[in-house]
């Protein structure tokens, strides 16, 4: 039987948040040994929830990423209980040990002697505090890859700026094509887009890297500069400024070329969906995205709504006049939706050939009966959190696929195996360093 | 200059952005990439926007510019049979074949994967589509916008009573592309390791479903707690701003927790300011308090503010335009923009490196291809066409 396709490749890690959490996931999915070295001294923030031990009163105030534990209840170890977090760790190992201290530093030398790549996303300047470099690591495991991926890369004016992932995409030019065009981008929400592109595209850099390895023997560096990467997610926007000197905004849910928006639909009534802190009626809530980019849909569009009169106006007689009165166009298409449910509607309109689908929310997504059929959800039992449905695979791979085979990693789940099996320490000094508090499970 | 993947041949029948994308990764960092396009029209990101100096000529798109650096072009009709048997003649010594038409055409074709993988069995196949090549929803169609609500998190995305709010450019069709790098060089790292050829079957609505961009999370938080994300405003601390201002010259970001208060009391730098205002959380301050920051920032212009703001290291940044990108100090001193030169357009600046190599540096060995660049070369090279076979073969419409 074929193994997973990256089996016997080994990552060490030293990731906060969700960039390259994400990309070892993906890593990890498909076979890579993924060991996540962690300190009990020293909780992520971010990382494995906003705080290590919130009260169980605070946990509503938390937001929506700090507030996703089961049930909402913090419980006896909070930071391995985070949906925001646990999303990634499966798959992982964790292991612990105080790299403030030499017999911690030590111990992390000892486990790079055995990978084949070590990757980080700390703040420029932290993990050299630490001692860890690219040279040094490399007097430990010459052939070494390392990735190393700040926000605004390894050098430059910026590189040691502070700020969130929200931060780095205002700076990366992303925000300021997006937004309501009334108000963007000061109605801009936070969103994480930049951590996405990082993921997507770090396990490509470092894959990469490893081939070269392989041919050549040669390890290398990697700085993965997290804005230069998400850059090129609108080079186009960029170059009508190099190339025209135009100065792109945004479209709001517009496109330059075809007629579409997001509709409102009819009020479902399945859907009152629990709030934070009292119920809320969010029937209303419902949309539909359609795009029109030619004559033909355009007319199967006209089809769907029942060619309706309006349709015959001169305002809509060609694309260009439809796309000259978009604003009264959407008032005519939204007149429509709002009759249909968002489902129906996108049954109605893909039987004529129409680009649209429904604004899914979270719960849409696991009714969905197409994500049901491609088996996207998998169950997981996590230890200390009970049995959830969790996102699946990225990707399909006919011969070697993905899978999950481990629930989402427990702070220090792993010492045994990384410390006893990898490094070959003894019983003895195990237990010696477990009373030294490197090894162990419960942040200090 | 050996690059890091110099050894990896791949056919790419992809078009517009996903597709292209994808092989763009690949062709940036050494790959050889030929990009097949259908005779006389080509990839139809060639009659996309924006265009330079605003003229839609098929050779002028930005958009294909962007995409298509360091490819090589060549035509070819896959529907007339003898340009199934060319196809079918290349395909043998490659190590991928990507595509993402819609899923019934490479079947249709006579050009499957079970098809292809008789010819070489070791061949990596990335197929990307928008819903799968499986599944009831596999023939629907999709835009970038139809994604963002389907696959991705766009529902809360935006403001409480207004619609959800896309984000920027074609940012779905985008992370597909970079999620099926990934995902092809996984398969070939399964081809080198183990001799094993697949076809790789990613949909750009699951690979959106897994993002790390709050769907994921969102997803499991209503596993966890039965509560579906909404619309939510920044979580404001106390009277401190968690917000996108305006400033003398466009916007900034200040999105600052509390224990960047005295940074951000020091970086306003007036007297007696936090005498005035000793409790952060006496939100019945809040408005006096914004009295005195937003006429400051209002004032100044966004690099001043950032570098103010840097200073006392706290977490504001500028909002930058696309103009702000090209002429920042940080970009151009990490040297990110290239200029590339090609025929019909000359010198454009580009983006550049979406990571730094120590070992095997990103190149711009070419620009983007004209259509149908590359058919001497390639088919003189990989076939052994003459001339005068390419003339033939143009006149009876194959290429």
């Amino acid at each position: 039987m074929a193994k997973l396709p990256l089996e016997g490749v080994r990552v060490v890690a030293i990731h906060l948040v969700w960039a390259l959490p994400y990309a070892c996931q993906l890593l990890a999915d498909f076979g890579a040994e993924v060991i996540w070295v962690e300190s009990l001294q020293h909780f992520p923030r971010a990382t494995r929830g906003l705080m290590a031990r919130p009260p169980k009163e605070l946990v509503p105030m938390l937001g929506s990423i700090g507030r996703g534990f089961p049930d909402m209840d913090p419980g006896e170890r909070p930071w391995n209980r985070v949906a925001a977090f646990n999303i990634h760790m499966r798959n992982k190992h964790s292991c612990t040990m105080d790299l403030t201290r030499p017999k911690g530093m030590e111990m992390f030398k000892r486990l790079i002697s055995t990978a084949d790549v070590f990757v980080e996303n700390n703040a420029v300047g932290r993990m050299p505090k630490l001692g860890i470099t690219y040279e040094s690591l490399k007097e430990v495991k010459p052939d070494i890859i390392m990735l190393s991926a700040p926000g605004y890369g390894n050098t430059g004016p910026y590189n040691k700026y502070v700020g969130y992932g929200f931060n780095v995409e205002c700076v990366s030019g992303f925000t300021s094509l997006r937004g309501y065009p009334e108000d963007a981008p000061t109605t801009c929400s936070s969103t994480f887009w930049m951590d996405a592109t990082s993921g997507a595209a770090m396990p490509f850099a470092v894959m990469s890297a490893l081939h070269y390895r392989k041919r050549t023997g040669k390890g290398q560096f990697i700085d993965f500069s997290q804005s230069e990467n998400l850059m090129q997610w609108y080079g186009e926007s960029i170059m009508d400024y190099t190339a025209n000197g135009r100065v792109q905004g945004t479209l709001g849910n517009r496109h330059t070329s075809a007629v579409q928006g997001c509709y409102p639909c009819q009020p479902s009534p399945r859907r009152i969906r629990p709030e934070v802190f009292a119920p809320k009626d969010f029937a209303d809530d419902q949309w539909i995205n359609i795009s029109i980019f030619n004559d033909e849909q355009w007319q199967g569009l006209c089809r769907a709504m029942g060619n309706p009169e309006w349709t015959k106006d001169d305002k809509f007689a060609d694309a260009l006049s439809l796309y000259k009165n978009h604003d009264e166009l959407n008032k005519h298409i939204a007149a429509w939706t709002r009759t249909q449910d968002k489902y129906d509607a996108f049954r109605i309109l893909q039987k004529e050939g129409v680009p649209s689908g429904p604004v899914l929310d979270d719960k849409d997504v696991f009714a969905d009966p197409h994500v049901k059929e491609r088996g996207f959800f998998q169950e997981i039992n996590a230890p200390e959190c009970g049995t959830h449905l969790y996102p699946g695979l990225a990707w399909k791979m006919s011969k070697t696929p993905g899978s999950i085979r481990k629930p989402p990693v427990r702070v220090g789940e792993d010492n045994e195996y990384v410390y006893k099996k990898i490094m070959g320490v003894s019983e003895a000094e195990y237990e010696e360093m477990a009373k030294e508090q490197h090894i162990g499970m419960d942040f200090i | 200059m050996d690059q890091a993947l110099s050894d990896v041949k791949i056919l790419d029948l992809t078009q517009n952005i996903a597709g292209p994308f994808c092989t763009k990764y690949f062709a940036d960092y050494g790959a050889d990439v030929i990009k097949i396009e259908r005779p006389g029209e080509g990839d139809p990101a060639r009659r996309s926007g924006p265009f330079f100096q605003d003229d839609p000529d098929p050779e002028k798109s930005l958009l294909f510019l962007h995409l298509n650096t360091n490819k090589r072009s060549i035509t070819l009709n896959l529907k007339s049979d003898t340009g199934k048997t060319i196809f079918k003649e290349l395909v043998k010594e490659v190590d991928v074949v990507v595509e993402n038409f819609s899923p019934r055409v490479m079947p249709s074709l006579g050009l499957s994967y079970e098809e292809l993988e008789k010819i070489n069995p070791k061949l990596v196949m990335t197929s990307i589509s928008n819903f799968g090549q499986t599944g009831p929803y596999r023939d629907y169609k999709a835009s970038n916008l139809v994604q963002e609500g389907m696959g991705h998190a766009m529902y809360s995305c935006g403001i409480e009573g207004r619609p959800p709010s896309k984000l920027a450019g074609s940012a779905m069709e985008y992370q597909g592309g970079a999620m099926a790098a990934s995902a092809s060089i996984f398969a070939l790292w399964a081809k080198w390791e183990q001799g094993i050829g697949q076809h790789v079957d990613l949909s750009i609505m699951e690979a959106n479903l897994t993002s790390i961009d709050r769907r994921a999370a969102g997803l499991l938080g209503y596993q966890y707690t039965g509560i579906v994300t909404g619309r939510e405003p920044l979580a404001q601390m106390g009277i401190l701003p968690m917000e996108i201002a305006p400033c003398a010259d466009g916007f900034v970001a200040l999105l600052l927790l509390p224990e960047y208060y005295p940074g951000f009391l020091r970086m306003l730098d007036i007297p007696g300011l936090g005498d005035q205002f000793p409790n952060l959380f006496d939100m019945e301050k809040k408005g006096e308090f914004e009295a005195i920051w937003r006429p400051w920032v209002a004032e100044r212009t966004k690099n001043e503010i950032m570098e103010k703001g840097q200073a006392q290291s706290i977490s504001i940044t500028a909002v930058y335009t696309t103009e702000d990108l090209v002429k920042s100090p940080h970009f151009n001193d990490r040297g990110y923009w290239v200029d590339i030169d090609r025929p019909v357009t000359g010198k454009i600046t580009q983006p550049g490196a979406p990571f730094i190599m120590s070992e095997t540096p990103w190149q711009a060995k070419r620009g983007a291809p004209l259509l149908g660049e590359h058919n001497e070369e390639v088919y003189g090279e990989k076939l052994g066409y003459s001339k005068e076979d390419l003339v033939k073969l143009r006149e009876s419409g194959v290429i």
